[in-house]
């Protein structure tokens, strides 16, 4: 029997993963991007699941809408990488200071 | 154990395994790879709680255009990755402490939690008996009637992802030679060709 708490430990543990690996990869900014989309994958599963045992669709619904901002942020992130590599030669986030912020 | 129990700890393990090397991989490449197996199984999770649209809407969106812009990327990129991930070790003992807070956190909800008391008579849409009503159906019955507006506002996200992402990989480059048909087909043999008359034994 599948239960609830098992969806939203699977969730919890790549949430965590996601939190881990954008610590890890200060530098990396791409596996950065990756990690950010693991968080939003735990996200989805816990949309999923709270929608299946409440039996409530609209979790689902709110599942495709986060799926369309990750694909956006995905698309948006790697043309700001590719921009920035065409300009500075490197992805290293840590040069990332031309604006002084 | 039941096979959906058994397929709920495999597609899981896969799930979890996929992400942990996605973060702890040496090149990218195996990272998206990773990435890849981490969507494919949490697909499979979808499917075993009913979702089945949205399990193949994260093959098709994850798997197929995400992962792939991530591979096209990656490989495109002429980066030194082995430098990159020469200081990993400097930042793990703090990646993990946060790690296991956050996780240390999330547990202490762990078994304790309990649902609100009227939670299932406030449901916004009570999922339609799935021997009636497929789930791709009742999911586009809901979208695009009460969740038309927010919909519509996901496309418009999507639109200017595509314009920004267009805007800003876009590049002219200048002192390209290009062909100009237009000027092309505007020519005539009177301002092409030039006839000139010369001497014998004499240049131009």
């Amino acid at each position: 029997m599948i239960t609830l708490e098992h969806y939203l430990t699977v969730a919890a543990a790549l949430f965590v993963i996601g939190v881990f690996g954008i610590f890890l990869n200060r530098k990396n900014v791409i596996v950065i991007l990756m990690s950010i989309e693991l968080m939003l994958l735990a996200v989805n599963i816990n949309f999923v699941a709270f929608s299946h045992f409440l039996q409530d669709l609209a979790g689902q619904v709110f599942t495709l809408f986060v799926l369309t901002v990750a694909a956006a942020e995905a698309a948006i992130g790697l043309a700001i990488l590719v921009c920035f590599f065409r300009n500075r030669g490197t992805i290293a986030v840590e040069d990332a200071n031309v604006m002084k912020g | 154990m039941t096979p959906a129990l058994f397929a709920f700890h495999a597609f899981s393990a896969a799930a979890v395994g996929g992400g942990l090397m996605t973060v702890l991989a040496r090149h990218p490449v195996h990272s998206v790879l990773w990435l890849i197996l981490a969507f494919l199984s949490s697909a499979g999770l979808f499917v075993l709680a009913g979702a089945e649209f949205v399990a193949m809407l994260l093959i098709v969106v994850y798997v197929g255009a995400v992962a792939v812009l991530f591979l096209f990327v990656v490989m495109m990129l002429d980066v030194d990755f082995a430098e990159l991930k020469a200081e990993m070790a400097k930042f793990l003992p703090l990646g993990l402490l946060i790690g296991v807070i956050l996780l240390m956190e999330l547990a202490l909800v762990f078994g304790v939690w309990s649902g609100a008391e009227g939670a299932v008579d406030s449901r916004a849409a009570p999922t339609p008996d799935p021997a009636e009503t497929a789930n791709t159906e009742a999911l586009g019955a809901l979208i695009y009637t009460r969740y038309i507006y927010p919909f519509q506002a996901a496309g418009l996200i999507l639109l200017v992802a595509m314009i920004g992402a267009i805007v800003l990989t876009l590049r002219h480059r200048t002192g390209v030679k290009r062909q100009d048909v237009i000027a092309q087909m505007h020519r005539n043999p009177a301002e092409a060709v030039e006839l000139k008359d010369v001497k014998p034994g004499q240049g131009l």
